[in-house]
């Protein structure tokens, strides 16, 4: 396990930098029912850190505290060197972090170039009087907006859904859809709560590239929750293994995969 | 031995008419290419300005006189620009297929030897890096797209857009050279090397000089009054001949704007916008086009479904003789009317409504398809050209379009019939060799210039239309002399939806039978209309009414068939349904969905005796390999029938 502070370089060459997010025991509860327990980890600038674990080991719930959505009953976020106060969903966005969701979280009516635009929300600062009569600042706020949005259309080979609506696309391109959505709030930290889930094989690999695409132009550092073990193991740097709400492996992927707990937990122990 | 065409004042290469067009049109949009959403255009003079750079920036590269420099990419402008850069350069573009996959690729760029490859993005260098170990002549890599590049080994690889940059910092040290270079340009030097698709064989590298593209370029656009403010859409593949004689060779030459789409996919979306007014495609997209109107029809509202099938039956009445400017009497009001409601909304939503000129060519199109697009008032035409002909060989002038010709002569192309009815032509748009291959350019052009095409056809008389019916190597006589053409009456046959395939027998006996495939989808829906129970695919095809049906549209075949004095020996006397799909698996047609007419003839021979000795019915057994590789046998008692065949002697004598 590699803990320096100064970050490392990974196997293909990248250069990794300082803990950019803490957890420091982190444990959440609802009301009698332990969801975490005493969980500490790092995220570090510019890497892809992969949260696994069987059905129930409490992934989800550990995106949703990243994501702030979720206020820990014992332990610390660590956000940029400071310790994160508890804050609304739109603060948290504000501060940099982007989010997909397991079940897709999109407007089924509106198109994808709308859908998008969603996504820069919090950074338009014209008020709703002035964007109703579209005029002025509004007016080059938006062209400005959609230039970026633009950018993540080509980004993400979508242009010929431009203009379809959202709810009329295939699975796997709604999910590519939600990623141009995070992707527009030009987060930081991106948390991809299961991005293949449900998808073939095609789609899955598309995806992947699209991921390790992102983190390599814009630099973004990801957190991703995934089942898919082949695509975790790819992808990532570092993996976070959890079970039953307690984190049992923490390493590169191949330290994990012959890490003998993980082994356990996923393939099972023999009982005497 | 035809004239050699000589160039008019110095506008012998492509870069000299770039440096006219930025003279001349220096104002007038060039490219177009739609990106982030916007449509971002280039005029002339940047267009010059840009390619320059390019030009001098493959200088500082060492890129040297008659170099090969290999373009792999989907229609861009850079991708355009870098072609004629090299040429400005003295040196030789060659546009590949972008979807070749890498062995492919490794033997194109292998045989012309080129020494830069300038590739679209990430996907095509990773191919031809895949590939680099046995193309030691392979010294730069260009890219044109950024993304993903950033980790790759930069010493032989660099951005266009930084090779750009150099040139244009380095513009003092080069420019002499860069000038002297394209000074240098003739009529004589190549232009561009093209590799045909190579459905025969490995491919070969079509050479076609500055004469070829130029003069060919210049000739067509007279043709159809080609002019500078026309707008084209480039979606078609570069390596393809058609694209870079319409989007570099008649762009040059007349100035017109060529429009390049976002993607593939978004490419009928582009249409629309654009709106092209010279428009080139493939049946198979006039195809799907019609058939996704005819779907989306299916599915509107019965009021405009009756206002859709009203007016289009005027129409089919009225609209291809308005189209050619005949008197009509009658139906012109309802022509306008559905024209204001109906054909006019319905063009633009195909992108065809400032369509002057569209081009259809590459196979056989379905008469009601051409027939549909043209009582639209879509000017759609047919024209037959290969590449050693730098396209053009014959094609349609307005006013004498027709489905079953492929039109008169090019301007400045000579044609003539060889013996065995093989079409052979002459022009300054004749290619100049197959690079590296003396035999096959021997093979293929003789002395004279003349090359022989490989397919069959005649001259009708009177119109002096060309008429292509098979390739000549198909093409036989029957016991009386007369042309056997099976594909051409096959066609006709596959024209009906019934009919998946046709298989037409007779060479050098004394009259023709065939052998029918029905077509599953379309029979099956037919018989569950009429309630006729099917259990099997042979149970369908033995049926007495499919065999009524068959035998109407056979009958109907043979009525146009003998309306061509040249070919009524070709009509079908009997016929018969095959009781199995011809099929790849079996070795009946070829992957690609070719029939292989010596393997059914050895195959099927019980059959072909039966249809010619007059029995009423036969009983075969025939030997079928299923999926996995298992093989099998079905057995069947066919039913031959006779078919109506209109007597062409007997009426000519009684006309006489």
């Amino acid at each position: 396990m590699k803990d320096t502070t100064e970050g490392y370089v990974t196997a293909d060459g990248r250069q990794i930098g300082g803990v950019l997010m803490e957890m420091k025991n982190i444990t959440l509860q609802f009301g009698g029912v332990k969801a975490i327990t005493d969980i500490s980890f790092d995220i570090r600038e510019g890497e892809i850190r992969a949260i696994i674990g069987p059905n129930g080991a409490g992934k989800s719930s550990m995106l949703n505290v990243i994501s702030g959505f979720y206020v820990p009953t014992v332990g610390e976020v660590w956000f940029h060197g400071k310790k994160r106060p508890q804050m609304k969903p739109y603060q948290v966005a504000q501060q940099g972090i982007a989010r997909t969701f397991q079940n897709i979280a999109l407007f089924k009516g509106m198109s994808t170039l709308d859908n998008i635009m969603t996504g820069r929300m919090t950074m338009m600062n014209t008020n709703l009087v002035t964007q109703a009569m579209w005029w002025g600042k509004a007016q080059r706020e938006e062209s400005e907006h959609r230039e970026k949005v633009e950018k993540i259309i080509d980004f993400l080979e979508i242009q010929a859904i431009r203009k379809t609506p959202v709810g009329r696309l295939p699975y796997g391109l709604q999910k590519r859809v939600e990623l141009g959505r995070a992707l527009a709030a030009e987060p930081k930290l991106l948390l991809l709560d299961e991005p293949m889930a449900g998808m073939n094989v095609e789609e899955k690999e598309d995806m992947s590239r699209f991921i390790l695409d992102v983190n390599d132009e814009f630099g973004t550092t990801i957190a991703l929750i995934e089942h898919d073990m082949g695509v975790v193991m790819d992808l990532s740097d570092r993996v976070v293994v959890m079970d039953y709400g307690k984190k049992i492996g923490d390493g590169t992927p191949d330290e994990v995969r012959n890490n003998q707990e993980v082994i356990d937990a996923y393939l099972g122990v023999e009982h005497d | 031995m035809v004239s050699e065409a000589t160039p008019s004042g110095d506008l012998c290469s492509i870069p000299a008419l770039l440096a006219r067009n930025a003279r001349t049109y220096g104002n007038s949009p060039a490219y177009r290419e739609k990106e982030f959403g916007i449509w971002q255009s280039w005029n002339w003079a940047q267009v010059a300005e840009e390619t320059r750079a390019m030009a001098l920036g493959f200088l500082a590269l060492g890129l040297n006189r008659g170099d090969h420099v290999a373009v792999i990419g989907r229609n861009r402008p850079a991708h355009y620009w870098a072609m004629v850069a090299a040429q400005m350069c003295g040196a030789v573009p060659v546009p590949l297929y972008q979807d070749a996959v890498a062995e492919e690729m490794e033997y194109v760029l292998q045989h012309c030897g080129a020494r830069f490859v300038v590739c679209g993005d990430q996907e095509q260098v990773d191919k031809v890096l895949e590939v680099q170990d046995s193309l030691p002549n392979v010294e730069q890599i260009l890219y044109n797209d950024k993304r993903g590049m950033r980790k790759y080994d930069h010493s032989h690889l660099n951005w266009l857009d930084d090779v750009s940059a150099e040139g244009r910092a380095g513009h003092t040290r080069l420019d002499a050279e860069l000038d002297a270079r394209i000074a240098e340009l003739t009529y004589d030097h190549t232009c561009v090397m093209l590799y045909t698709s190579g459905t025969t064989g490995k491919p070969k590298g079509v050479v076609l000089s500055n004469r070829n593209i130029i003069e060919t370029a210049k000739n067509s656009s007279e043709f159809d009054n080609l002019r500078h403010t026309d707008e084209v859409l480039a979606y078609l593949p570069m390596a393809w001949v058609g694209d870079f004689i319409f989007s570099v060779g008649q762009a040059s030459w007349t100035g017109f704007c060529v429009n390049c789409p976002e993607s593939a996919e978004t490419m009928m979306t582009d249409l629309r916008e654009i709106g092209p007014t010279y428009y080139f495609a493939p049946p198979r997209i006039f195809e799907t086009m019609l058939t996704s109107v005819m779907i989306r029809m299916e599915d509107a509202s019965p009021f405009k479904k009756r206002l859709f099938d009203k007016y289009m039956a005027v129409a089919r009445k009225v609209g291809p003789a308005i189209l050619d400017g005949k008197n009509v009497t009658g139906g012109k009001f309802a022509y306008w009317l559905g024209n204001l409601f109906i054909f006019g909304p319905l063009k633009n939503t195909l992108g065809l409504s400032r369509v002057r000129v569209a081009y259809t060519a590459g196979e056989a199109i379905g008469p009601e398809i051409f027939e549909f697009y043209r009582s639209l008032g879509i000017n759609l035409k047919q024209l037959y050209g290969q590449t050693e002909a730098s396209v053009f060989i014959t094609q349609q002038p307005d006013g004498q379009v027709r489905n079953d010709t492929v039109g008169v002569p090019s301007p400045g192309v000579e044609v003539r019939i060889g013996d065995n009815g093989e079409v052979y032509y002459r022009s300054s748009g004749t290619f100049v060799e197959y690079y590296n291959n003396p035999e096959s350019t021997a093979d293929t052009k003789d002395a004279e210039g003349w090359v022989a095409t490989g397919d069959a056809g005649f001259f009708e008389e009177g119109t002096g239309h060309l008429r292509i019916i098979d390739r000549a190597k198909d093409v036989g006589k029957m016991a009386d002399g007369s042309l056997f053409a099976p594909k051409y009456v096959e066609n006709k046959l596959k024209f009906f939806p019934d009919i998946l395939e046709a298989v037409v027998l007779g060479n050098g006996r004394d009259m023709c039978t065939a052998f029918i495939n029905i077509d599953l989808t379309a029979v099956g829906n037919w018989a569950e209309r009429n309630n006729i129970a099917y259990a099997s695919y042979q149970e369908l095809a033995g049926h007495p009414r499919v065999l009524d049906t068959i035998q109407a549209h056979v009958e109907e075949v043979n009525k146009s068939v003998a309306e061509d004095t040249m070919l009524s020996g070709c009509q079908i006397h009997r016929f018969l349904i095959l009781h199995k799909e011809l099929d790849p698996d079996d070795g009946e047609m070829t992957r690609t969905r070719k029939v292989r007419r010596r393997i059914i003839e050895e195959k099927f021979a019980d059959l072909i005796n039966a249809l010619y000795d007059g029995s009423d019915s036969v009983y075969t057994e025939t030997e079928v390999t299923y999926e996995d590789g298992r093989k099998g046998k079905i057995k069947a008692t066919l039913s031959l029938r006779d078919a109506k065949v209109v007597d062409t002697k007997n009426k000519r004598m009684a006309a006489e």
